[in-house]
């Protein structure tokens, strides 16, 4: 491009060896881009509830149905797998946690608590609803 | 951030402008983040309340989201999701979209979708909450 700087290239992506690290940051980045379609699971339900019964009773019999159920538990994990992810984040930000092992524990943490807090989630909506 | 001239790497154009490709220099990595812990705190107290009302009937639904402490933890927290939603994915976009055209509808695609998604939810809570 005209006027730009001679810059190196990064190299790119496909040239590094895949960890646990980076599968994790990429995931974060899907999980947030999930998400920002999700909120719709929300605001739809809050539409249906401010519109009608009808309309209250149509959505919550789809989300209650199995696709709608499979679409419920993977949207949470994706928010449990963001939001470990963002703490994560935070404990970078202070400058702590860039060391190898603390990088790969944290790694194993967030794919490991994401999903047993998804389970213990969904025992718990169980419990509650029978 | 070594601004100083000599090996720097960033164009004079860009060290005048100083500013990146969104245009808004740190403030965003910083909303980012602000909006990330307002995200967690909101989602923490919304989620066990929309747990309880799942599954219930639409007189029992209205009459919890109604409440004006559920219904302003929900403005907030849909306030807080839509900012870091389109923030989030505006790096998104710049990171992946290079043509200057395409990227500009894309940026402008994203903040259509995110006020429209905030507004039309806010909506519903607030029509809910004053009874209609
Ligand atoms: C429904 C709620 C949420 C949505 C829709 C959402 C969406 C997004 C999106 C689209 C991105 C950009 C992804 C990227 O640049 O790779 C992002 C980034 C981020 N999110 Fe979220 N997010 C949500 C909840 C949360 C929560 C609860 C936290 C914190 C605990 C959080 C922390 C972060 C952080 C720290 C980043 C920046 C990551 C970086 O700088 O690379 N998010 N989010």
């Amino acid at each position: 491009m005209a006027g730009a700087a001679e810059r190196p290239l990064s190299p790119h992506l496909q040239i590094y060896r895949p960890m646990l690290t980076m599968m994790m940051s990429i995931v974060h980045r899907i999980t947030g881009v999930a998400l920002y379609f999700g909120t719709l699971l929300l605001v739809i339900w809050l539409i249906a509830a401010a519109s009608s019964p009808e309309a209250f009773d149509l959505v919550n019999g789809i989300y209650g149905s199995w696709i709608g159920l499979i679409v419920l538990v993977g949207y949470s994990w994706a928010l449990i797998h963001h939001a470990i992810g963002g703490i994560r984040h935070f404990i970078w930000d202070t400058g702590a946690g860039f060391g190898p092992e603390a990088r790969e524990l944290m790694a194993k943490l967030t794919i490991g608590g994401s999903i047993g807090l998804t389970v213990l989630l969904w025992i718990a909506i169980w419990l509650v609803k029978g | 951030m070594s601004t100083s001239s000599g090996s720097s790497m960033r164009t004079p154009r860009r060290r005048v402008a100083g500013l990146g490709s969104a245009r808004s220099g740190t403030g965003h990595f910083w909303l980012q983040r602000v909006t990330a812990l307002s995200n967690l705190i909101l989602i923490l107290i919304a989620l066990p309340i929309v747990i309880c009302v799942a599954g219930q009937g639409h007189a029992a639904t209205v009459a919890t989201l109604g409440h004006p402490l559920v219904a302003i933890v929900l403005l907030l927290l849909l306030f807080s999701v839509t900012f870091h939603m389109r923030i989030g994915m505006q790096v998104v976009i710049e990171d992946y979209v290079h043509s200057e055209g395409v990227k500009v509808l894309a940026l402008i695609a994203n903040t259509f979708f995110t006020i429209a998604v905030g507004s039309a939810g806010a909506f519903a809570i607030l029509k809910i909450s004053f009874g209609g």
